[in-house]
Protein backbone atom coordinates (compact mmCIF):
# COMPACT_ATOMS: atom_id res chain seq x y z
CA UNK A 1 0.00 0.00 0.00
CA UNK A 2 1.13 3.56 -0.92
CA UNK A 3 1.61 5.94 1.95
CA UNK A 4 -0.65 8.52 2.11
CA UNK A 5 2.04 11.89 2.41
CA UNK A 6 1.57 13.50 6.18
CA UNK A 7 0.65 16.82 4.34
CA UNK A 8 -2.51 15.51 2.55
CA UNK A 9 -3.40 14.23 6.05
CA UNK A 10 -3.18 17.49 7.96
CA UNK A 11 -4.84 18.98 5.42
CA UNK A 12 -7.74 16.54 5.39
CA UNK A 13 -7.91 16.58 9.01
CA UNK A 14 -7.79 20.57 8.87
CA UNK A 15 -10.86 20.93 6.77
CA UNK A 16 -12.80 18.18 8.02
CA UNK A 17 -14.89 20.16 10.97
CA UNK A 18 -15.93 22.57 8.66
CA UNK A 19 -16.78 19.73 5.50
CA UNK A 20 -18.45 17.19 8.18
CA UNK A 21 -20.79 20.72 9.60
CA UNK A 22 -21.63 21.51 5.91
CA UNK A 23 -22.75 17.78 4.84
CA UNK A 24 -24.96 17.46 8.25
CA UNK A 25 -26.96 20.72 8.01
CA UNK A 26 -26.94 21.12 4.13
CA UNK A 27 -26.72 17.75 2.28
CA UNK A 28 -27.90 14.74 4.33
CA UNK A 29 -31.61 17.18 5.28
CA UNK A 30 -31.67 17.43 1.43
CA UNK A 31 -31.52 13.59 0.89
CA UNK A 32 -33.92 13.53 4.00
CA UNK A 33 -36.00 15.69 2.66
CA UNK A 34 -36.43 13.90 -0.83
CA UNK A 35 -37.30 10.94 1.14
CA UNK A 36 -39.75 12.59 3.79
CA UNK A 37 -41.48 13.96 0.42
CA UNK A 38 -42.63 10.12 -1.12
CA UNK A 39 -44.69 10.10 2.17
CA UNK A 40 -47.83 11.36 3.14
CA UNK A 41 -46.49 12.59 6.61
CA UNK A 42 -48.38 15.09 8.76
CA UNK A 43 -47.12 16.27 11.91
CA UNK A 44 -50.86 16.35 13.22
CA UNK A 45 -51.68 12.96 12.17
CA UNK A 46 -48.52 10.87 12.60
CA UNK A 47 -50.14 7.75 12.76
CA UNK A 48 -51.37 8.34 9.16
CA UNK A 49 -47.75 8.28 7.60
CA UNK A 50 -47.64 5.79 4.50
CA UNK A 51 -45.70 5.84 1.44
CA UNK A 52 -47.18 7.84 -1.51
CA UNK A 53 -44.23 8.06 -3.78
CA UNK A 54 -44.98 10.94 -6.11
CA UNK A 55 -48.24 11.88 -4.71
CA UNK A 56 -46.82 14.93 -2.78
CA UNK A 57 -45.42 16.14 -6.20
CA UNK A 58 -48.42 16.02 -8.30
CA UNK A 59 -50.17 17.88 -5.42
CA UNK A 60 -47.70 20.65 -5.31
CA UNK A 61 -47.44 20.78 -9.24
CA UNK A 62 -51.06 20.77 -9.92
CA UNK A 63 -51.84 23.28 -7.32
CA UNK A 64 -52.61 27.07 -8.19
CA UNK A 65 -50.60 28.30 -4.98
CA UNK A 66 -46.99 26.84 -6.04
CA UNK A 67 -47.50 27.95 -9.47
CA UNK A 68 -48.80 31.52 -8.27
CA UNK A 69 -45.82 31.72 -5.82
CA UNK A 70 -43.10 30.44 -8.28
CA UNK A 71 -44.46 33.71 -10.24
CA UNK A 72 -44.38 36.24 -7.40
CA UNK A 73 -41.13 34.73 -6.81
CA UNK A 74 -39.95 35.36 -10.72
CA UNK A 75 -41.60 38.47 -10.61
CA UNK A 76 -39.51 40.10 -7.25
CA UNK A 77 -36.68 38.34 -8.55
CA UNK A 78 -36.42 39.92 -11.77
CA UNK A 79 -37.84 43.25 -11.05
CA UNK A 80 -35.49 43.80 -8.04
CA UNK A 81 -32.06 42.71 -9.08
CA UNK A 82 -32.81 44.26 -12.60
CA UNK A 83 -33.17 47.85 -10.55
CA UNK A 84 -30.44 46.92 -8.38
CA UNK A 85 -28.02 46.46 -11.64
CA UNK A 86 -28.54 49.91 -12.74
CA UNK A 87 -28.69 51.76 -9.18
CA UNK A 88 -25.77 49.51 -8.46
CA UNK A 89 -23.62 50.81 -11.06
CA UNK A 90 -24.42 54.60 -10.71
CA UNK A 91 -23.92 53.70 -6.95
CA UNK A 92 -20.32 52.08 -7.94
CA UNK A 93 -19.23 54.77 -10.19
CA UNK A 94 -20.25 57.20 -7.56
CA UNK A 95 -17.51 55.38 -5.18
CA UNK A 96 -15.17 54.46 -7.65
CA UNK A 97 -14.29 58.22 -9.27
CA UNK A 98 -15.38 59.92 -5.78
CA UNK A 99 -13.02 63.11 -5.89
CA UNK A 100 -14.54 63.50 -2.10
CA UNK A 101 -16.45 62.09 0.17
CA UNK A 102 -15.72 58.44 -0.85
CA UNK A 103 -15.73 57.45 2.69
CA UNK A 104 -19.07 59.08 3.78
CA UNK A 105 -20.86 56.90 0.63
CA UNK A 106 -19.40 53.91 1.44
CA UNK A 107 -20.40 54.19 5.10
CA UNK A 108 -23.60 55.63 4.49
CA UNK A 109 -24.35 52.48 1.82
CA UNK A 110 -23.30 49.93 4.34
CA UNK A 111 -26.25 50.45 6.33
CA UNK A 112 -29.07 49.39 4.55
CA UNK A 113 -26.54 46.24 3.57
CA UNK A 114 -26.08 45.76 7.64
CA UNK A 115 -29.63 46.62 9.01
CA UNK A 116 -31.68 43.38 9.83
CA UNK A 117 -34.04 42.24 6.81
CA UNK A 118 -37.12 42.42 9.44
CA UNK A 119 -36.30 45.78 10.52
CA UNK A 120 -35.61 46.81 7.00
CA UNK A 121 -39.03 45.44 6.52
CA UNK A 122 -40.81 46.79 9.00
CA UNK A 123 -39.87 50.10 8.57
CA UNK A 124 -40.88 50.75 4.79
CA UNK A 125 -44.38 48.80 5.60
CA UNK A 126 -45.17 51.57 8.13
CA UNK A 127 -43.56 54.16 5.66
CA UNK A 128 -46.56 52.57 3.67
CA UNK A 129 -49.36 52.05 5.98
CA UNK A 130 -52.12 54.12 4.90
CA UNK A 131 -52.79 55.23 9.11
CA UNK A 132 -49.31 55.27 10.23
CA UNK A 133 -47.35 56.21 7.50
CA UNK A 134 -45.73 59.06 5.86
CA UNK A 135 -45.83 57.76 1.76
CA UNK A 136 -49.37 58.75 1.00
CA UNK A 137 -48.82 62.03 2.76
CA UNK A 138 -45.60 62.83 0.39
CA UNK A 139 -47.40 61.53 -2.63
CA UNK A 140 -50.72 63.10 -2.06
CA UNK A 141 -52.35 59.37 -2.47
CA UNK A 142 -54.83 57.32 -0.53
CA UNK A 143 -53.20 53.65 -1.03
CA UNK A 144 -53.44 51.10 0.75
CA UNK A 145 -50.54 49.69 -0.33
CA UNK A 146 -50.39 46.28 1.12
CA UNK A 147 -53.78 45.09 0.85
CA UNK A 148 -53.48 44.53 -2.80
CA UNK A 149 -51.23 42.11 -4.77
CA UNK A 150 -49.97 44.78 -7.29
CA UNK A 151 -48.92 47.47 -4.84
CA UNK A 152 -47.67 44.73 -2.19
CA UNK A 153 -45.68 43.28 -4.72
CA UNK A 154 -43.83 46.61 -5.13
CA UNK A 155 -43.96 47.40 -1.94
CA UNK A 156 -41.66 43.84 -1.42
CA UNK A 157 -39.72 44.64 -4.25
CA UNK A 158 -38.95 48.50 -3.57
CA UNK A 159 -37.73 47.30 0.26
CA UNK A 160 -35.30 44.19 -1.78
CA UNK A 161 -33.72 46.85 -3.86
CA UNK A 162 -33.06 49.24 -0.68
CA UNK A 163 -32.06 46.91 1.16
CA UNK A 164 -29.42 45.03 -1.64
CA UNK A 165 -28.64 47.46 -3.66
CA UNK A 166 -25.34 48.23 -1.90
CA UNK A 167 -24.20 44.70 -1.77
CA UNK A 168 -24.52 44.94 -5.52
CA UNK A 169 -22.40 48.12 -5.67
CA UNK A 170 -20.10 46.86 -3.71
CA UNK A 171 -19.67 43.59 -6.15
CA UNK A 172 -19.44 46.16 -9.07
CA UNK A 173 -16.93 48.25 -7.24
CA UNK A 174 -14.60 45.90 -6.61
CA UNK A 175 -14.95 44.93 -10.53
CA UNK A 176 -14.46 48.76 -11.60
CA UNK A 177 -10.81 48.77 -9.85
CA UNK A 178 -10.14 45.71 -12.18
CA UNK A 179 -10.70 48.35 -15.31
CA UNK A 180 -6.80 49.55 -15.90
CA UNK A 181 -7.22 53.38 -15.79
CA UNK A 182 -4.29 53.75 -18.41
CA UNK A 183 -6.92 52.11 -20.57
CA UNK A 184 -9.29 54.28 -20.36
CA UNK A 185 -6.75 57.16 -20.49
CA UNK A 186 -5.41 56.02 -23.77
CA UNK A 187 -9.04 55.43 -25.41
CA UNK A 188 -10.10 59.43 -24.32
CA UNK A 189 -7.21 60.03 -26.10
CA UNK A 190 -7.87 58.50 -29.10
CA UNK A 191 -11.32 60.32 -29.28
CA UNK A 192 -13.29 57.77 -27.64
CA UNK A 193 -16.16 59.63 -25.92
CA UNK A 194 -17.13 58.73 -22.41
CA UNK A 195 -20.83 56.60 -23.39
CA UNK A 196 -18.08 54.68 -25.69
CA UNK A 197 -15.93 54.49 -23.22
CA UNK A 198 -18.18 52.40 -20.97
CA UNK A 199 -19.43 50.24 -23.33
CA UNK A 200 -16.48 49.28 -25.28
CA UNK A 201 -14.12 49.25 -22.37
CA UNK A 202 -15.35 49.16 -19.07
CA UNK A 203 -18.22 46.66 -19.49
CA UNK A 204 -16.51 43.86 -21.35
CA UNK A 205 -13.78 43.97 -18.79
CA UNK A 206 -16.08 44.13 -15.77
CA UNK A 207 -17.91 40.74 -17.43
CA UNK A 208 -17.05 38.58 -15.05
CA UNK A 209 -17.56 41.13 -11.51
CA UNK A 210 -20.64 41.69 -13.17
CA UNK A 211 -22.19 38.38 -13.76
CA UNK A 212 -20.56 36.82 -10.22
CA UNK A 213 -22.68 39.82 -8.70
CA UNK A 214 -25.61 38.86 -10.49
CA UNK A 215 -25.71 35.32 -10.24
CA UNK A 216 -25.55 35.95 -5.90
CA UNK A 217 -28.20 38.22 -5.76
CA UNK A 218 -30.89 36.19 -8.13
CA UNK A 219 -30.10 33.74 -6.29
CA UNK A 220 -30.52 35.50 -3.20
CA UNK A 221 -33.83 37.17 -4.50
CA UNK A 222 -35.13 33.52 -4.94
CA UNK A 223 -35.12 32.67 -1.92
CA UNK A 224 -36.88 35.73 -0.53
CA UNK A 225 -38.31 35.20 2.52
CA UNK A 226 -38.25 37.95 5.50
CA UNK A 227 -39.56 40.38 3.48
CA UNK A 228 -42.61 38.86 2.11
CA UNK A 229 -43.34 36.76 5.69
CA UNK A 230 -43.34 40.40 7.49
CA UNK A 231 -44.89 42.74 5.20
CA UNK A 232 -47.91 40.40 4.04
CA UNK A 233 -47.56 36.94 5.62
CA UNK A 234 -48.28 36.01 2.42
CA UNK A 235 -51.74 37.78 2.26
CA UNK A 236 -53.31 38.89 -1.01
CA UNK A 237 -51.66 36.34 -3.16
CA UNK A 238 -48.36 37.46 -2.59
CA UNK A 239 -46.58 34.21 -1.28
CA UNK A 240 -42.99 33.41 -2.33
CA UNK A 241 -42.09 29.90 -2.98
CA UNK A 242 -40.38 30.24 0.71
CA UNK A 243 -43.28 31.65 2.59
CA UNK A 244 -44.94 28.89 1.15
CA UNK A 245 -42.29 26.16 2.27
CA UNK A 246 -42.57 27.39 5.07
CA UNK A 247 -46.44 27.34 5.71
CA UNK A 248 -46.55 23.78 5.05
CA UNK A 249 -43.64 22.71 7.13
CA UNK A 250 -44.07 24.65 10.38
CA UNK A 251 -47.10 26.39 10.01
CA UNK A 252 -49.17 22.97 8.98
CA UNK A 253 -46.69 20.38 9.91
CA UNK A 254 -47.10 18.48 6.89
CA UNK A 255 -43.76 17.55 6.19
CA UNK A 256 -44.09 15.42 3.67
CA UNK A 257 -45.95 17.76 1.44
CA UNK A 258 -43.53 20.52 2.44
CA UNK A 259 -40.77 18.72 2.08
CA UNK A 260 -41.62 18.24 -1.53
CA UNK A 261 -42.02 22.03 -1.89
CA UNK A 262 -38.31 22.47 -0.33
CA UNK A 263 -37.11 19.88 -3.03
CA UNK A 264 -38.69 21.69 -5.59
CA UNK A 265 -36.95 25.15 -4.37
CA UNK A 266 -34.19 23.05 -4.56
CA UNK A 267 -34.37 22.49 -8.08
CA UNK A 268 -35.14 25.46 -9.10
CA UNK A 269 -31.84 26.91 -7.14
CA UNK A 270 -29.98 24.07 -9.12
CA UNK A 271 -31.73 25.18 -12.48
CA UNK A 272 -31.03 29.23 -12.16
CA UNK A 273 -26.98 28.46 -10.78
CA UNK A 274 -26.57 26.02 -13.84
CA UNK A 275 -28.45 28.08 -16.39
CA UNK A 276 -25.57 30.99 -15.57
CA UNK A 277 -22.54 29.21 -15.22
CA UNK A 278 -23.78 27.55 -19.13
CA UNK A 279 -25.16 30.62 -19.93
CA UNK A 280 -21.77 32.82 -19.06
CA UNK A 281 -19.63 29.60 -18.70
CA UNK A 282 -16.98 30.98 -20.24
CA UNK A 283 -16.57 34.36 -18.81
CA UNK A 284 -17.58 33.16 -15.01
CA UNK A 285 -14.79 30.05 -14.64
CA UNK A 286 -12.45 33.17 -16.08
CA UNK A 287 -13.74 35.15 -13.18
CA UNK A 288 -13.12 32.50 -10.70
CA UNK A 289 -9.54 31.54 -12.00
CA UNK A 290 -8.47 34.87 -11.46
CA UNK A 291 -6.21 34.58 -8.38
CA UNK B 1 -5.99 64.95 -12.58
CA UNK B 2 -7.49 68.12 -13.46
CA UNK B 3 -8.78 69.63 -10.97
CA UNK B 4 -12.36 69.73 -10.77
CA UNK B 5 -14.88 72.38 -12.10
CA UNK B 6 -17.65 74.44 -9.42
CA UNK B 7 -20.10 72.77 -11.72
CA UNK B 8 -18.66 68.92 -11.13
CA UNK B 9 -18.31 69.57 -7.64
CA UNK B 10 -21.98 70.42 -6.85
CA UNK B 11 -22.68 67.30 -8.65
CA UNK B 12 -20.58 64.97 -6.72
CA UNK B 13 -22.04 66.83 -3.71
CA UNK B 14 -25.45 66.44 -4.76
CA UNK B 15 -24.54 62.72 -5.67
CA UNK B 16 -22.72 62.25 -1.91
CA UNK B 17 -26.31 63.82 -0.32
CA UNK B 18 -28.66 61.42 -2.73
CA UNK B 19 -27.10 58.56 -1.25
CA UNK B 20 -26.68 59.38 2.56
CA UNK B 21 -30.79 60.62 2.34
CA UNK B 22 -31.31 57.31 0.48
CA UNK B 23 -29.38 55.02 2.98
CA UNK B 24 -30.58 56.58 6.47
CA UNK B 25 -34.29 57.61 5.75
CA UNK B 26 -35.90 54.61 6.81
CA UNK B 27 -33.15 54.50 9.55
CA UNK B 28 -34.77 57.91 10.21
CA UNK B 29 -38.15 56.95 10.35
CA UNK B 30 -37.93 54.05 12.58
CA UNK B 31 -36.52 55.85 15.07
CA UNK B 32 -38.78 58.94 15.03
CA UNK B 33 -41.96 56.46 15.34
CA UNK B 34 -40.09 55.20 18.25
CA UNK B 35 -40.23 58.04 19.80
CA UNK B 36 -43.30 58.81 19.21
CA UNK B 37 -45.99 59.13 22.55
CA UNK B 38 -49.18 56.24 21.18
CA UNK B 39 -51.22 59.01 20.76
CA UNK B 40 -49.28 60.88 17.71
CA UNK B 41 -48.55 57.35 15.93
CA UNK B 42 -51.27 57.76 13.21
CA UNK B 43 -50.14 60.99 12.28
CA UNK B 44 -48.69 60.60 9.08
CA UNK B 45 -45.84 63.25 9.69
CA UNK B 46 -42.24 61.88 9.15
CA UNK B 47 -41.12 63.51 12.26
CA UNK B 48 -42.54 63.01 16.02
CA UNK B 49 -43.97 66.29 17.60
CA UNK B 50 -43.53 65.61 20.86
CA UNK B 51 -40.34 63.24 21.99
CA UNK B 52 -41.30 60.28 24.50
CA UNK B 53 -39.30 57.63 25.59
CA UNK B 54 -42.73 55.87 26.39
CA UNK B 55 -41.90 52.90 23.59
CA UNK B 56 -38.30 51.75 24.91
CA UNK B 57 -39.81 51.69 28.82
CA UNK B 58 -42.51 49.39 27.61
CA UNK B 59 -39.94 47.03 25.55
CA UNK B 60 -37.08 46.32 28.17
CA UNK B 61 -40.23 46.07 31.15
CA UNK B 62 -41.73 42.94 29.21
CA UNK B 63 -39.36 39.99 29.85
CA UNK B 64 -39.71 39.32 26.00
CA UNK B 65 -37.64 41.78 24.43
CA UNK B 66 -34.82 41.49 26.93
CA UNK B 67 -34.59 37.35 26.49
CA UNK B 68 -34.67 37.64 22.82
CA UNK B 69 -31.27 40.34 23.26
CA UNK B 70 -29.59 37.77 25.14
CA UNK B 71 -30.55 35.27 22.96
CA UNK B 72 -29.35 36.81 19.94
CA UNK B 73 -25.56 38.00 21.07
CA UNK B 74 -25.04 34.77 22.66
CA UNK B 75 -25.96 32.70 19.53
CA UNK B 76 -24.86 35.40 17.28
CA UNK B 77 -21.21 35.16 19.37
CA UNK B 78 -21.01 31.44 19.78
CA UNK B 79 -22.21 30.68 15.89
CA UNK B 80 -19.70 33.82 14.73
CA UNK B 81 -16.56 32.38 17.08
CA UNK B 82 -17.19 28.33 15.92
CA UNK B 83 -17.58 29.41 11.92
CA UNK B 84 -14.60 31.29 11.87
CA UNK B 85 -12.52 28.82 14.00
CA UNK B 86 -13.62 25.92 11.59
CA UNK B 87 -12.79 28.54 8.69
CA UNK B 88 -9.83 29.40 9.86
CA UNK B 89 -8.51 25.66 9.89
CA UNK B 90 -9.71 24.92 6.58
CA UNK B 91 -8.68 28.11 4.75
CA UNK B 92 -5.16 27.64 6.09
CA UNK B 93 -5.42 23.91 4.97
CA UNK B 94 -6.70 25.06 1.67
CA UNK B 95 -4.19 27.75 1.12
CA UNK B 96 -0.93 26.40 2.68
CA UNK B 97 -1.21 23.12 2.46
CA UNK B 98 -1.08 20.50 -0.93
CA UNK B 99 -3.99 18.08 -1.04
CA UNK B 100 -6.51 16.20 -2.84
CA UNK B 101 -10.16 17.53 -2.65
CA UNK B 102 -8.74 21.17 -1.76
CA UNK B 103 -10.51 22.67 -5.17
CA UNK B 104 -13.47 20.60 -4.03
CA UNK B 105 -13.70 21.95 -0.80
CA UNK B 106 -13.91 25.31 -2.03
CA UNK B 107 -16.50 24.46 -4.60
CA UNK B 108 -18.54 22.77 -1.89
CA UNK B 109 -18.60 25.56 0.14
CA UNK B 110 -19.79 28.06 -2.57
CA UNK B 111 -22.53 25.51 -3.23
CA UNK B 112 -23.36 25.77 0.33
CA UNK B 113 -23.60 30.27 -0.03
CA UNK B 114 -26.23 29.54 -2.55
CA UNK B 115 -28.04 26.77 -1.35
CA UNK B 116 -31.79 27.54 -0.28
CA UNK B 117 -32.38 27.37 3.65
CA UNK B 118 -35.71 26.50 3.60
CA UNK B 119 -35.32 23.66 1.72
CA UNK B 120 -33.60 22.24 5.08
CA UNK B 121 -35.85 23.28 7.94
CA UNK B 122 -38.46 20.88 7.94
CA UNK B 123 -35.54 17.99 8.02
CA UNK B 124 -33.88 19.98 10.69
CA UNK B 125 -37.65 20.67 12.28
CA UNK B 126 -37.89 16.85 12.50
CA UNK B 127 -34.51 16.12 13.76
CA UNK B 128 -33.98 18.58 16.19
CA UNK B 129 -37.41 17.66 18.01
CA UNK B 130 -36.57 14.14 18.35
CA UNK B 131 -32.85 14.89 19.53
CA UNK B 132 -33.67 17.69 21.62
CA UNK B 133 -32.69 19.98 20.00
CA UNK B 134 -35.48 22.08 18.91
CA UNK B 135 -35.90 25.59 20.98
CA UNK B 136 -32.27 25.70 21.87
CA UNK B 137 -29.10 27.60 21.74
CA UNK B 138 -27.51 25.09 19.84
CA UNK B 139 -30.45 24.14 17.86
CA UNK B 140 -29.84 27.63 15.96
CA UNK B 141 -26.18 27.84 16.12
CA UNK B 142 -25.73 24.43 13.84
CA UNK B 143 -27.28 26.27 11.29
CA UNK B 144 -25.83 29.29 11.30
CA UNK B 145 -22.43 28.06 12.08
CA UNK B 146 -23.02 26.12 8.94
CA UNK B 147 -24.48 29.05 6.81
CA UNK B 148 -21.72 31.17 7.23
CA UNK B 149 -18.76 28.82 6.94
CA UNK B 150 -18.94 29.31 2.94
CA UNK B 151 -18.52 33.34 3.56
CA UNK B 152 -15.79 32.54 6.45
CA UNK B 153 -14.18 30.08 4.42
CA UNK B 154 -13.51 32.29 1.23
CA UNK B 155 -12.94 35.45 3.09
CA UNK B 156 -10.04 33.99 4.97
CA UNK B 157 -8.62 32.27 2.10
CA UNK B 158 -8.33 35.13 -0.30
CA UNK B 159 -6.95 36.95 2.55
CA UNK B 160 -4.46 34.41 3.51
CA UNK B 161 -3.07 34.19 -0.37
CA UNK B 162 -1.70 37.51 0.64
CA UNK B 163 -0.08 36.77 3.54
CA UNK B 164 3.99 36.81 2.91
CA UNK B 165 4.18 33.21 4.84
CA UNK B 166 7.69 33.04 4.45
CA UNK B 167 7.63 35.90 7.40
CA UNK B 168 7.54 32.67 9.53
CA UNK B 169 10.61 30.90 8.43
CA UNK B 170 12.86 34.67 8.67
CA UNK B 171 11.60 34.85 12.44
CA UNK B 172 12.68 31.24 12.61
CA UNK B 173 16.11 31.75 11.24
CA UNK B 174 16.38 35.18 13.31
CA UNK B 175 16.24 32.48 16.32
CA UNK B 176 12.41 32.54 17.55
CA UNK B 177 11.07 29.76 19.08
CA UNK B 178 7.85 28.66 16.86
CA UNK B 179 5.60 29.79 19.84
CA UNK B 180 6.98 33.05 19.17
CA UNK B 181 7.50 32.99 15.64
CA UNK B 182 3.53 31.97 16.02
CA UNK B 183 2.34 34.75 18.06
CA UNK B 184 4.77 37.85 17.03
CA UNK B 185 4.17 36.96 13.41
CA UNK B 186 1.56 34.92 11.67
CA UNK B 187 -1.30 36.67 14.57
CA UNK B 188 -0.82 40.12 13.61
CA UNK B 189 -0.79 38.94 10.26
CA UNK B 190 -4.11 37.14 9.98
CA UNK B 191 -6.00 38.97 12.84
CA UNK B 192 -7.55 41.00 10.73
CA UNK B 193 -8.69 38.66 8.36
CA UNK B 194 -9.67 37.17 10.95
CA UNK B 195 -11.63 39.91 12.42
CA UNK B 196 -12.95 41.08 8.74
CA UNK B 197 -14.79 37.67 8.54
CA UNK B 198 -15.96 37.51 11.92
CA UNK B 199 -17.87 40.83 11.36
CA UNK B 200 -19.79 39.51 8.65
CA UNK B 201 -20.52 36.07 10.00
CA UNK B 202 -21.53 38.03 13.32
CA UNK B 203 -24.12 39.97 11.07
CA UNK B 204 -25.17 36.98 9.06
CA UNK B 205 -26.54 35.48 12.48
CA UNK B 206 -28.13 38.36 13.80
CA UNK B 207 -29.76 38.86 10.45
CA UNK B 208 -31.46 35.36 10.41
CA UNK B 209 -34.99 35.54 10.64
CA UNK B 210 -35.86 32.00 8.99
CA UNK B 211 -34.39 29.41 10.88
CA UNK B 212 -35.31 31.74 14.44
CA UNK B 213 -39.13 31.25 13.41
CA UNK B 214 -38.98 27.92 12.38
CA UNK B 215 -36.33 26.40 15.41
CA UNK B 216 -37.66 28.19 18.04
CA UNK B 217 -41.01 28.22 19.97
CA UNK B 218 -40.34 30.38 22.89
CA UNK B 219 -38.09 32.85 24.76
CA UNK B 220 -35.97 30.31 25.57
CA UNK B 221 -33.63 30.76 21.94
CA UNK B 222 -35.83 33.03 19.80
CA UNK B 223 -33.74 35.68 19.01
CA UNK B 224 -34.59 39.34 18.03
CA UNK B 225 -35.78 39.29 14.50
CA UNK B 226 -38.28 36.39 15.47
CA UNK B 227 -39.32 38.19 18.88
CA UNK B 228 -39.86 41.66 17.24
CA UNK B 229 -42.19 39.89 14.08
CA UNK B 230 -44.44 38.25 16.60
CA UNK B 231 -44.69 41.31 19.02
CA UNK B 232 -47.94 41.49 20.40
CA UNK B 233 -49.66 44.59 21.92
CA UNK B 234 -52.16 45.14 24.47
CA UNK B 235 -55.15 43.81 22.29
CA UNK B 236 -54.44 40.82 19.32
CA UNK B 237 -55.49 42.51 17.13
CA UNK B 238 -53.72 45.39 17.47
CA UNK B 239 -50.36 45.64 15.89
CA UNK B 240 -47.86 47.27 18.75
CA UNK B 241 -46.44 49.74 15.92
CA UNK B 242 -44.19 51.70 18.67
CA UNK B 243 -43.04 48.61 20.44
CA UNK B 244 -41.75 47.29 17.25
CA UNK B 245 -40.09 50.79 16.32
CA UNK B 246 -38.22 50.85 19.79
CA UNK B 247 -36.74 47.02 19.54
CA UNK B 248 -36.09 47.77 15.65
CA UNK B 249 -33.91 50.82 16.80
CA UNK B 250 -32.45 49.19 19.72
CA UNK B 251 -31.38 46.16 17.38
CA UNK B 252 -30.22 48.79 14.50
CA UNK B 253 -27.71 50.62 16.74
CA UNK B 254 -24.93 48.10 17.44
CA UNK B 255 -25.01 47.53 13.47
CA UNK B 256 -24.61 51.39 12.66
CA UNK B 257 -21.91 51.60 14.98
CA UNK B 258 -19.97 48.45 14.02
CA UNK B 259 -20.37 49.86 10.14
CA UNK B 260 -18.74 53.16 10.94
CA UNK B 261 -15.72 51.74 13.24
CA UNK B 262 -15.60 49.12 10.38
CA UNK B 263 -16.33 50.13 7.50
CA UNK B 264 -13.15 49.46 5.15
CA UNK B 265 -12.79 45.84 6.70
CA UNK B 266 -16.38 44.89 5.21
CA UNK B 267 -15.82 46.44 2.17
CA UNK B 268 -12.82 44.42 1.62
CA UNK B 269 -14.35 40.90 3.49
CA UNK B 270 -17.10 41.49 0.87
CA UNK B 271 -15.49 42.01 -2.15
CA UNK B 272 -12.19 39.53 -1.61
CA UNK B 273 -14.90 36.97 -0.84
CA UNK B 274 -16.93 37.67 -4.30
CA UNK B 275 -13.99 38.88 -6.29
CA UNK B 276 -10.80 37.39 -5.74
CA UNK B 277 -11.99 34.03 -4.90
Amino acid sequence: MKRIPAEYRLGWLLVAPAVVAMLVVTAWPVLYACWLSLFRYDLRFPDQRAFVGLDNYLSVLSSEVWWQSLGNTLIITVGSVAVELLLGFALALLMHRALFGRRTVRTAILIPYGIITVVAALAWKFAFDPTTGFVNALLGLDQAWLTERGSALFVIIFTEIWKTTPFMALLLMAGLTLVPDDLLRAARVDGAAAVQRFFRITLPLMKPAILVALLFRTLDAFRIFDTVFVQTRGAQSTESVSVVGYHTLITRLNLGLGSAVSVLIFVCVVIIAVLFVKGFGTALARGEEQP
Amino acid sequence: MAAPTRGERLWWILGTAAVVVYALMPVAWIVSLSLKPAAQLNDNRFLPRTVSLENYRTIFQDPQFPAALWNSLGIASLSTLLAVLLGMFAAYAIVRLDFPGRRLVLGGALSVAMFPPVAVIGPLFDLWRTVGLFDTWPGLILPYMTFTLPLAIWILAAFFRDIPWELEKAARVDGATPLQAFRRVMVPLAAPAVFTAAILVFMFAWNDFLFAIALTSTDNARTVPAAIAFFTGSSRFELPTGSIAAASVVVTLPIIVVVLLFQRRIVSGLTAGAVKG
